[in-house]
């Protein structure tokens, strides 16, 4: 379904180039809960962003359901089916979780419907319907509107960078259960997360370090042997 | 009424139809219509244009429709309106001016609207300009709302520049009694080379007394604005001040609060922003499916609703 072919991503600092990820090869198939992992700055949010047209690849190939969409802008991969929940929400000064709603669904949406996503993630959805979403929300009831704007969308790929950020440990153990339901045949997500209870919901687990893959396996595999690459992951975080 | 009537209708004053309630439309420096209704009175000023409004204490959950259009060029109207607003009386009035012009001369309106609110009064003003017609003619609005607010009433202040006005000088002055309690919340779009200046005045002279002034502003193509707000606590009270801008294209826009205690316990702040759309915000929403325009509309279209 999504298939990362080769990849690079790098900047420009000072006229030196800096290669942020290098050579990422890889391929998700529907069904499955993956999850993207590894330590802070290892190049996990820079490849959803790529995968999501936020940033440009420098090198390589993205293809989505057998479509080159390397060259495609955010708006295209969206309408080809590619949802992306922000590791930081946006706050919107006019904008209400009804209205993010609404534009997630692609048309106008009843209260009823809008409080039916928003009810998922565990906010007493009338409550929030008409509140802006700005400096009033705080950072965890953002960020579960953000994932319910992502439910909304009803996509084939949906990805999320750290959900669980600012979420309670209560809310946390219900999202386990979203991403879980959420999963049908014809549909996958890619969870970018550091949590242990999300990688024993997972199908397969990524590790990435030093803007590569490490390994990459089901999930049953690569739990136990987890501890085995903190020696890699410290280096990096000294890095 | 004609097509283009009842569309600047439907525009400034939300009007489908003629009101159920009390009305008074003025077209082209002319009444159009006028209805009073139990305990909301209206009358024409015998000395000036303008009218004079009475809403009775015993009314509540009414409406009063006021709106004014001009639809021909060279026309300058100027009307004077005061608002009397008796004790514990609860009421929205629905002001708001539409000029259409497909000539080369310009026409503008001027409207000073005066207000005395009774103790535990209770009013919600909507205002909302908007002009259409030939680009290059001039269309001008001067608002002035002046308003004097007895012991504990309240008033709601909703403005809204919708577009098309070529300049507007908007000018709002308060005074505020014991537990008064305003809350003004407006709107300003400008384009192309449109200028507007926005004004406030507030004095919070009484114990308790109240006031939130938020004003939201877009600034595209060429076009500039300044807001101005002078909030002087005079008394134990509280006054808050808010102005945030997104400028497009060229937009300019300068925001000059002032904030003044001249009693210790007054507590009064400000908050200001001016700048263009935040990059994520547009990211966002097209991760939803929204095109860029389509995410910028949606933004600025929220920012001033």
């Amino acid at each position: 379904m999504l298939k990362i072919d080769n990849v690079s991503f790098s900047i420009k600092e000072k006229g030196k180039t800096i290669w942020i990820l290098k050579n990422i090869s890889l391929e998700f198939q529907p069904g499955k809960n993956y999850i993207l992992t590894g330590a802070n700055g290892c190049g996990k949010s820079t490849l959803a962003k790529l995968i999501m047209g936020i940033l440009p690849v420098t090198s390589g190939k993205i293809y989505f359901n057998g479509i080159d969409i390397t060259n495609m802008d955010i708006t295209e991969r969206a309408k080809l089916g590619i949802a992306y929940a922000m590791q930081q929400p946006t706050r919107f000064k006019g904008l209400n979780a009804k209205d993010i709603i609404s534009y997630a669904v692609g048309a106008d949406c009843t209260s009823s419907s809008a409080c039916e996503y928003l009810s998922k993630v565990g906010i007493c959805a009338r409550e929030y319907l008409e509140r802006d979403l700005d400096n009033t929300l705080s950072g965890g009831e953002l960020k579960r509107i953000e994932i319910a704007s992502v439910l909304a969308r009803e996509a084939t790929l949906n990805i999320y960078d750290e959900p669980e950020a600012g979420i309670d440990i209560w809310s946390f153990n219900g999202l386990v259960e979203i991403f879980k339901k959420s999963l049908t045949k014809k549909n996958l997500n890619i969870i970018i997360s550091h949590q242990e209870k999300l990688f024993k919901s997972a199908d397969e687990i990524i590790l990435m370090a030093n803007g590569e893959i490490k390994t990459k396996g089901p999930a049953k595999d690569i739990i136990p042997k987890i501890n085995d690459y903190s020696s890699i992951c410290k280096k990096l975080e000294v890095d | 009424m004609e097509k283009v009537d009842s569309e600047l209708l439907l525009k400034v004053a939300d009007l489908h139809d003629i009101p159920s309630g009390a009305y008074n439309i003025r077209k082209n420096g002319k009444l159009l219509g006028r209805k009073c209704t139990a305990g909301i009175e209206i009358t024409s000023k015998t000395d000036k244009p303008g009218i004079d409004i009475k809403i009775a204490g015993n009314v509540k959950n009414k409406s009063v429709h006021i709106p004014v259009i001009v639809t021909e060029e060279n026309i300058n109207d100027l009307v004077y309106n005061d608002f009397y607003i008796d004790k514990g009386a609860e009421v929205l009035i629905i002001a708001g001016c539409g000029l259409h012009n497909d000539g080369d001369i310009g026409n503008s309106h001027n409207g000073i609207h005066e207000f005395w609110i009774g103790e535990n009064a209770v009013v919600r003003y909507v205002e909302k300009h908007y002009a259409e017609g030939v680009l290059t003619t001039n269309k001008v609005l001067n608002p002035s709302t002046i308003v004097h607010m007895a012991k504990n009433s309240k008033f709601v202040m909703e403005t809204a520049q919708l577009g098309g006005v070529t300049s507007t000088e908007r000018l709002t002055s308060a005074e505020l009694d014991d537990g008064a309690s305003l809350e003004i919340k407006e709107s300003i779009l400008t384009e192309y080379n449109q200028t507007a200046t926005t004004k406030f005045e507030v004095n919070l002279n009484g114990i308790n007394a109240r006031a939130n002034v938020v004003s939201r502003s877009v600034a595209k193509g060429n076009s500039s604005q300044t807001f101005i707000s002078n909030v002087n606590g005079n008394n134990v009270s509280f006054g808050h001040v808010e102005c945030d801008a997104i400028v497009v294209d060229n937009g300019k826009v300068a925001s000059i609060p002032a904030l003044k205690n001249t009693h210790p316990d007054a507590e009064l702040s400000h908050e200001a922003f001016i700048g263009k759309i935040a990059g994520e915000q547009l990211i966002k929403l097209q991760t939803l499916g929204l095109t860029k325009a389509e995410a910028e509309k949606a933004i600025l279209d929220g920012f001033l609703k």
